[in-house]
């Protein structure tokens, strides 16, 4: 079939950021599927806690302080994130490169304090389903925020090296800056959940 | 500081600068699979992928069907010894769960795969190498299951494995774990195709294709992969609960310590009931696009049948309970069920409907092998959709449920729905694939040998059913009079697997001695024949422009094309999402051998996880070097920009 | 030719055999599954007439006689309303089918519902890996019957069946009383149970539950009310004495092996709950959960070695001498 050239692309760019590029689509489908993950993970915790007789099941409520802490710095993180996020836009070298310093810190300070959030649950994984609910949902969240820490850290690195230097590599940031806010996100009902449940 | 801290733009080599030859050959140079084997192992083409799925889809459609034929076998006489109940549970697992997880799914997301960007006129899927590390995550996990089950460790809890059945105390052993992790694994795999569909269809659409010229076959894959990422993450969170009562002792679907065993069944078919439109929706798309081409007229209803599609997919979600009817849920509960359940009969008579309007108003119909099957789909998927409004009674599913019956109507939806139209583009995009027409002669018989094979098959299995045989036993006693109609329906299995036999020999023939098809060999409308068969590597030399929902037919004389985009890197067109106005020229990852590490290393870990908890930890450097290999830039001109 | 009509005939035998056949849910014996029945009928035809109508259309289309189209984007506007004000009435009707379908069902659902409300008997079903604890419930603690895999009822009245599992999912399903419901462990569930006339009703297990649920059926036995009472007081009786030299050594046999570890007899020191009460098995007409046809052969069968009759049931093999073999049967016969 013979052809005949009608549009010229010659002169679109060669990157785009946010919603016109298809790195943030592929993101927000694995923000969807991971997110129907953690709904479906805490509708079977909900499910479990109505058919029980009472809840929390033989245990005393866990001790919310490190929980809260966790949380508390997860949403102090979001303010750091979203300069980031502008500069990023901006296409600015070494406020990228602090920025993601700065997220590197703040995504390895609640992994700590996480560490001695399992002990606070006051109780086991296989004492009954109440307390394997428990773990499941921190060990979920758990490892949502190691594997994105461990995205980040990467994601620095590269942007010390000469590869950073591309405008791709600044729409990677800032999809990363968007994964994180549903890191963020969707530790909140979680929260809820584990530490606030068991209480009422 | 500077405002802008980037790289200059580099120019390239455009695609305007050239003469039709030297386009061609430097197109082919930068989209080549490279030889060799790490050039095969390499590869990120969505058409070597997705070749390698059908490929392997078919070949676990061949072994589950194999398994079918020794249930058939065995269940054709009262009390026949030829396989004893241990065995008879273990095949009836693994012919559930392969034509499941191994078959269906994938084989309906391979044709997507190789098809969607072919027909949404782009140069490769996006994400190429999530689609390869897919295909290598999914070959593994098949040959886990397989080789699991060779060495007597397949799983025999049936592909649904409910608790406590499936669980620590009543499948030591492990047979269970090998199917919760397959699971979860096989999974990940349908998880990115589902979202590189997705992402293909939104952004890679060539320009002028707005959103209602889109082909119907590539809405049905855009609805389908919608369906998986909603569905899928249920199935993973069942398997992994069950991994996790099995193998660390925690106590979900332990009802003695505050766990629930209809949970399982919950989050199952919670997964299970939209799986059934995952492997069907794909299958009306492929029955929308054979149908306008054999009638000679656009698609009777474009809109409604777009609808229709949305429709399915949503109300698929709200299903879930009819197959727990059984369970003792509360009346009124149930009662809802049934009315969503019958609902979504309504869209889907629509699209029945609207493809009987095309085959009215379009021209006398070529009855050529795809539209033999399409009409064999109607045969058998309208009969199996009917029992279907049966099963939605709560009442009567009771005295039906996991009986015969239910066997029957499931394989006609299945098979009727999906198979059926599945061997119809098998003879329909064959000549896309491969070059060459598959012969119709031999076509035609195996069209008559399946539908007739088909039925005497499963139409038999509503009446056992009926007089009270129920499934998964693997036999029954003399007195209940079920030998006869047993024994009826396994020659008519085997007179099935003949059909399929006789479409192998076809496959295997037309591909090397087949009539040469040409670009277009059915005059059909729409993009995937506006290029070569087989196509090239970069699919189309320049990017086509839609004026029509039928591109081919509007503009029969001279294709309009997009130029200006570099040839000496891989460069795809980004356009908006509902106009499709182009936008980004954006770079297409190479081809790179680090997926097939990472499918090594992911599988690895799961497999050794079955043993231990602590492979998860061990597991997770191996996983993480073998992603920074992914995604660390090579120098490139793709990785640089 | 000859084996073709061969081919017929016991096709159509069968189909007769499974018509008549005491395990059909098209053969009805109680008002539960009369319903049921009746709504399956008419589902059939319904849904045997709309197919009857798609394929006439398709027929019509390969049929009729009409022009190749040359211009595939031609498309006469008048004809394709026609066809739109077609499909849009097949879609109406076919939501008007849909709703009336969801009626009938809703309303055949409120029948059953309301049948059972005056039970006269409560029986605690309890599914076991694979055969059926029958627990008959009593106020008075000494008219508390068990017994396995036979339930009697008195026709005509009805009866209210808790269902419960000790171990994995089975389903309650005698298809020509009642439809499917679950035993699911730490669930309880119950249903009504009548059987018009006097019969025996064969059921099975309906949910997978392991290597041996093809064979765990049970029977239904409806009784005119003074024959079930009779069986009743019968049952409630200790175990039959021994009346022969072997049978005595066969009880003290029995007692001696690690038989008494699952099974009871009443009136002996056997008390073993987890395999089926033994009391008076000899009046039972299956053995092994409707597996072999209760006789001296199948007892002796069975016990010599019930890993090949059923592979993979609970009773190991207990490697007994003929003859001690022998005086066991020889007991267990005289359980009636």
């Amino acid at each position: 079939m013979r052809q005949h050239t009608v549009v010229d692309l010659s002169h679109l760019a060669t990157f785009g950021s946010g919603p016109r590029s298809p790195t943030w689509w592929g993101t927000l489908g694995f923000i969807a599927l991971e997110g129907t993950g953690f709904a479906l993970a805490a509708g079977a915790y909900l499910y479990l806690a109505y058919i029980a007789p009472g809840w929390p099941l033989s245990a005393p409520p866990p001790n919310h302080w490190p929980g809260t802490i966790v949380t508390i710095l997860l949403l102090a993180s979001v303010v750091p994130n979203h300069m980031l996020n502008g500069y990023a836009k901006k296409y600015e070298m070494l406020p990228v490169r602090i920025g993601l310093l700065v997220m590197c810190a703040f995504g390895i300070a609640p992994l700590v304090v996480r560490w001695f959030e399992f002990p606070a649950l006051n109780i086991y994984w296989d004492t009954n389903a109440y307390g394997s609910m428990l773990w499941v949902l921190l060990g979920l969240h758990t490892t949502h925020l190691l594997t994105d820490v461990g995205d980040t850290i990467v994601l620095t690195v590269l942007m010390f090296t000469r590869h950073g230097y591309a405008g791709r590599r600044f729409g990677d940031v800032e999809d990363n800056v968007f994964y994180w806010d549903f890191v963020v996100l969707a530790w909140l009902p979680l929260y809820v959940l584990i530490y606030w449940m068991p209480r009422f | 500081m500077s405002s802008v801290d980037l790289a200059p733009e580099h120019h390239g080599i455009r695609d305007t600068e050239l003469d039709e030859i030297s386009l061609h050959r430097r197109l082919a140079e930068t989209w080549r699979t490279r030889p060799g084997l790490i050039g095969f192992l390499s590869s990120v083409d969505h058409k070597v992928i997705a070749k390698r799925y059908l490929i392997t889809a078919f070949v676990f459609l061949c072994l589950a069907g194999l398994a079918a034929v020794v249930m058939r076998i065995q269940l054709s006489g009262p009390e026949r010894g030829l396989i004893g109940p241990d065995l008879y549970n273990q095949i009836f697992t693994m012919h559930g769960a392969t034509m499941m997880f191994l078959f269906a799914v994938p084989m309906v997301q391979a044709v997507g795969l190789y098809l969607v960007p072919l027909m949404v006129g782009t140069r490769n899927i996006a994400f190429p190498r999530l689609a390869a590390f897919s295909y290598w995550i999914y070959l593994s996990g098949g040959l886990f299951l397989w080789v699991s089950f060779a060495l007597n460790t397949g799983p025999d809890v049936g592909w649904f494995a409910y608790v406590p059945l499936s669980g620590p105390e009543f499948s030591p052993g492990k047979r269970a774990d090998t199917w919760a992790q397959m699971i979860t694994y096989t999974e990940v795999s349908s998880l990115a195709v589902a979202v590189a569909t997705i992402v293909t269809v939104f952004k890679q659409r060539a320009p002028g294709m707005s959103l209602d010229r889109i082909p119907l076959f590539v809405w049905a894959m855009l609805v389908t992969s919608f369906v998986v990422i909603f569905a899928m993450p249920a199935v993973m969170i069942a398997s992994t609960f069950l991994i996790l009562d099995r193998l660390v002792g925690t106590h979900i679907f332990n009802p003695a310590e505050g766990g629930d065993a209809l949970l399982f069944q919950h989050l199952f078919w919670f997964f299970g009931h939209p799986e059934v439109y995952i492997i069907f929706l794909p299958a009306t798309g492929m029955v929308s696009a054979i149908i306008p081409t054999f009638a000679r007229r656009p698609v009777f209803g474009y809109l409604a049948l777009v609808l229709s599609l949305i429709a399915v997919g949503i109300l698929s979600f709200g299903l879930w309970v009819h197959h727990m009817f059984a369970t003792g849920l509360p009346k009124l509960g149930a009662s809802f069920f049934t009315a969503s359940s019958m609902l979504i009969a309504i869209p889907n008579g629509i699209q029945i409907f609207c493809w009987l309007g095309t085959l009215w108003e379009g021209g006398r119909p070529r009855l050529n092998t795809p539209l033999l099957f399409v009409f064999g789909f109607f045969f058998t998927f309208v009969a199996g959709g009917l029992t279907g409004v049966m099963l939605a009674s709560v009442p009567l599913d009771l005295q039906v449920h996991d009986t015969y019956f239910v066997v029957a109507h499931f394989h006609y939806v299945l098979i009727g729905g999906s198979v059926f139209p599945l061997l119809g583009a098998t003879y329909y995009w064959f000549p896309k694939l491969t070059g060459r027409m598959m012969s119709e002669r031999l076509g035609r018989w195996h069209f008559w040998l399946a539908l007739i094979g088909f039925n005497a098959a499963f139409f038999p299995m509503h009446i056992v059913g009926l007089w009270g045989m129920p499934r998964r036993v693997y036999t029954y006693p003399v007195e209940l009079g079920w030998g006869g109609i047993n024994l009826f329906i396994s020659a008519g299995a085997v007179v099935f697997f003949l059909s399929f036999v006789l479409f192998v020999i076809n496959l295997v023939w037309s591909a090397t001695k087949g009539d040469v098809a040409g670009e277009n060999p059915w005059d059909a409308g729409t993009l995937e024949w506006a290029t070569s068969s087989p196509p090239p590597s970069y699919n189309f030399a320049r990017i086509p422009v839609v004026t029509h929902q039928e591109p081919l037919w509007a503009e029969r004389e001279v294709l309009p094309v997009a130029g200006g985009l570099r040839v000496d890197a891989r460069e795809v067109l980004i356009s908006t999402i509902a106009e499709a106005k182009p936008d980004i020229r954006e770079k297409s990852a190479r081809p790179s051998i680090w997926p097939l590490f990472a499918a090594l290393t992911v599988g690895a870990t799961f497999l050794y996880s079955i043993f231990t908890p602590w492979a998860v930890v061990w597991g997770a450097l191996p996983i993480t070097i073998s992603l920074v290999g992914w995604f660390w830039p090579k120098g490139a001109p793709e990785d640089e920009e | 030719m000859r084996r073709g009509l061969g081919w017929i005939a016991a096709l159509s035998g069968s189909i007769l055999a499974g018509c008549n056949g005491v395990q059909s849910a098209l053969d009805p014996k109680g008002p539960a599954a009369d319903e049921l029945a009746n709504l399956i009928w008419l589902f059939t035809v319904l849904c045997a007439v709309i197919w009857v109508l798609v394929m006439a259309v398709l027929v019509t289309i390969m049929l009729r006689r009409r022009q190749r189209r040359i211009h595939p984007l031609h498309v006469d506007q008048a004809s394709e309303r026609t066809v739109s004000r077609v499909v849009i009435s097949a879609v109406a009707a076919t939501g008007i089918v849909l709703v009336a379908l969801t009626l009938l069902s809703f309303f055949a659902n409120r029948t059953l519902a309301g049948v059972g409300e005056d039970a006269v008997l409560t029986i605690r079903l309890t599914g076991q890996q694979w055969w059926w604890e029958v627990k008959y419930e009593n106020a008075e603690p000494s008219k508390i019957l068990t017994t396995a895999n036979e339930i009697h009822i008195p026709a005509g009245e009805q009866v209210r069946l808790v269902l419960q599992s000790d171990d994995v999912i089975h389903s309650f399903w005698v298809p020509s009383l009642h439809g499917k419901l679950d035993l699911i462990p730490g669930v309880v569930n119950s249903l009504t149970l009548k059987a018009d006339k006097p019969g025996v009703y064969r059921g099975q297990c309906a949910e997978f539950c392991g290597l041996q649920h093809a064979h765990m059926a049970m029977l239904v036995i409806a009784q005119p009310r003074a024959d079930f009472d009779a069986w009743y007081a019968d049952q409630l009786r200790d175990a039959a004495q021994p009346l022969t030299e072997e049978q005595s050594t066969g009880r003290d046999l029995f007692l001696d092996r690690p038989c008494v570890m699952c099974h009871r007899i009443q009136g002996t020191t056997a008390g073993g709950t987890t395999g089926p009460d033994l009391t008076h098995v000899a009046s039972r007409r299956t053995l092994a959960a409707g597996t072999l046809q209760m006789s001296r052969g199948s007892l002796a069968a069975w016990i010599a070695d019930p890993q090949s009759i059923k592979w993979g049931a609970k009773m190991p093999v207990m490697n007994l001498t003929g003859d001690e073999l022998n005086a066991i049967v020889a007991y267990l016969e005289n359980l009636k």
